[in-house]
């Protein structure tokens, strides 16, 4: 391998490891409402995109920095998530119908609806918000003079990293360390023995559900410095989320962190080597692969291995 | 009068091109009929069968693009995509059925969401193929009045109609059913669930493919974007006859009248053209939460809503 194409490559894996952290953010937040509430949220990646427009709102009226923006987009898409569980999910859990799969499609509808109000009130344009250090890197020669190849780490992006990496932190602490956290795992391990135990089951969905859309919102800030953004961006992130959490294995949340490092490698890779335009087929080739062959994602992969000692 | 209304409705419907309406009036015809065929076929798999499709889009776009590769690649007509599509159409829905029949539930669904996008960038990327993103384009054009559209998409309708209700007035529909109910039950007793499954998924997807095959030869352009749109194809099929009625004969008609009357009605409202998803997506929720099996299936209920049925003494 020359060193032009090892450089290719190492780029590629660097590139693929700082996205891959923000579609863990991503997937985090999906897979806890998943786990906890055994529905699919189909409507998470427009309520990324409300966090994306947020910031850039924040961004163009007072010049606010999206990653301060993050203290704004994610209690706003807390409430949002608390409001849209409590008055249309919640309802529609305990309606019989024919179809079991009614919640999906009316988080389907509630993506819709976000998405063209989203077109209404800011235009199909794709905007940017042009932050100064948009464009700045860390180059390896400049920190090392002889080094062989040459290697860039664009700054916004590893600040994100950084980001997503602090606030995934912050959450694993909330879930393991404090009380509420464990009620809401003791909900989502089994919903009934957690009722018996004295878990508000009901404010937990409630919670969870603000949490999930919280932590999307905070990785829509994070995704603003180095994405652009236009209304319809949601429908792609929720099917990377889906991905992902499928991946990972339903509602484990380190499932969902190794899930979106492997998927944003993957990507970073398919884009490279075979084409831009089939980074989202890699995608679903994954996705269905998973399916077949690891119906438990990663999550059973590393139980199993735990029972094997 | 119950039994004869569908021979009714069907008399009517095909007289109707003799009241030589506006153009525009038999393109909104031909959409609800065109609209009802998908929205049956979704109903078969999805109502009957229970296994809930997000990706009918997927066999819209196969049948669509059978017609415009024989059209574009060999140089005949586009009509030949028809009966071209029924054999490319149930080889695709095999290769999806293998893959996404042994899922479940919501599993399913988003499975065949992500088969359709997946088809969407693979047609959108061979573009020695299929033309990429430029889509391909009928140059001459069958007829230039509808008429004759609207007879063969009402044909179409006409047969999906009778092969929907037969099948499930014969033994395959209870299996379906069953299969709905409780799988593992309809497994304990004996039926073939994925023999069952895949047959559903077969003749849903050919009904979609006859749909998509027609729309290319209506519309005379297709490209990726809009044949295996995922909000324009696979979730209106769902709304089709989610607000019209799960599991019921009518039910994706009525669905298939309201939604292509109400989408056309707010685009020619000139401050709302931009939010009709938003009206679909109120719509979607409303009828989720108060009308959960459609209007057609929840038909009492929403007399009661409205106040018109007696109460019962």
């Amino acid at each position: 391998m020359s060193s032009v194409q090892t450089e290719v490559l190492l780029q590629t894996l660097i590139s693929g490891l700082l996205l891959g952290g923000l579609y863990a953010l991503i997937g985090i937040g999906m897979t806890i409402i998943m786990g906890v509430m055994k529905i699919i949220n189909l409507a998470h990646g427009e309520l990324m995109m409300v966090g994306m427009y947020i910031a850039y709102v924040l961004f163009s009226a007072f010049h606010l920095d999206p990653y301060l923006s993050i203290l704004v987009a994610a209690p706003v898409l807390f409430l949002l998530g608390v409001a849209l569980q409590k008055f249309l999910i919640n309802p529609v859990m305990n309606v019989d119908s024919i179809l079991p799969e009614n919640q999906v499609i009316l988080t389907v509808g509630i993506g819709m609806v976000l998405a063209n109000l989203a077109t209404i009130i800011f235009q199909s344009d794709y905007r940017q918000t042009p932050v100064s250090y948009g464009t700045k890197a860390w180059y390896l020669r400049d920190l090392w003079k002889h080094s062989p190849i040459e290697l860039s780490l664009s700054m916004p992006w590893s600040v994100s990293f950084a980001f997503a990496v602090a606030i995934t932190g912050g959450l694993w602490f909330f879930l393991t360390r404090t009380d509420m956290g464990k009620s809401i795992r003791a909900t989502a391990q089994d919903n009934d023995a957690a009722l018996l135990m004295g878990v508000n089951v009901g404010k937990m969905r409630v919670i969870t559900f603000g949490l999930g859309s919280a932590l999307v919102g905070a990785a829509g800030c994070l995704f603003i410095p180095i994405y652009y953004i236009y209304p319809d961006i949601g429908g792609q992130f929720t099917l990377i989320s889906f991905v992902i959490t499928i991946l990972g294995g339903l509602g484990s949340t380190v499932g969902a962190i190794i899930g979106g490092l492997i998927l944003g490698l993957f990507e970073s890779l398919t884009a490279t080597y075979i084409g831009m335009g089939w980074a989202p087929v890699g995608r679903f080739v994954i996705f269905v692969a998973v399916l077949i062959f690891i119906p438990g994602g990663i999550a059973s992969l590393l139980k199993s291995r735990k029972l094997g000692k | 009068m119950k039994k004869y209304f569908p021979y009714i409705a069907l008399a009517f419907l095909t007289v109707i091109p003799l009241l030589e309406l506006n153009s525009y009036l038999m393109h909104i015809l031909i959409l609800v009929v065109m609209w009802s065929v998908i929205g049956m076929a979704w109903n078969l798999l999805s109502g009957y069968c229970g296994q809930v499709s997000f990706g009918h889009a997927a066999f819209f776009g196969v049948g669509a693009y059978t017609s415009g590769m024989l059209y574009a690649k060999l140089g005949i007509s586009g009509w030949w995509g028809v009966p071209a599509s029924i054999v490319v159409v149930t080889l695709f829905a095999l290769v999806i059925g293998y893959i996404c029949l042994r899922l479940r539930g919501p599993y399913f669904a988003l499975a065949t969401l992500s088969i359709g996008v997946i088809l969407r960038i693979v047609v959108e990327n061979l573009v020695q193929v299929t033309g990429g993103d430029l889509g391909i384009m009928i140059r001459e054009r069958s007829w230039i009045e509808k008429t004759w559209f609207y007879y063969i998409i009402l044909a179409i309708a006409a047969f999906s109609y009778l092969l929907v209700k037969k099948i499930i007035g014969s033994k395959l529909g209870y299996y379906f059913v069953a299969i709905r109910e409780d799988q593992d039950a309809a497994e304990s007793l004996g039926i073939n669930t994925t023999l069952y499954k895949t047959i559903a998924l077969c003749l849903s997807a050919v009904i979609t493919g006859f749909a998509g095959a027609f729309y290319t030869n209506y519309m005379g352009y297709i490209d990726p974007k809009v044949v295996f749109a995922l909000h324009d194809i696979s979730i209106i099929a769902i709304m089709v006859v989610m607000v019209g009625g799960v599991a019921t004969f009518s039910g994706p008609i009525v669905g298939a009248i309201i939604m292509v009357v109400l989408a056309e009605a707010i685009r020619s409202i000139p401050m709302l053209g931009t939010a009709h998803h938003t009206f679909f997506g109120i719509l979607l929720i409303v009828i989720i939460i108060f009308l959960p099996n459609g209007i057609v299936g929840d038909f009492l209920k929403l007399k009661r809503l409205v106040g018109l049925a007696r109460r019962p003494s």
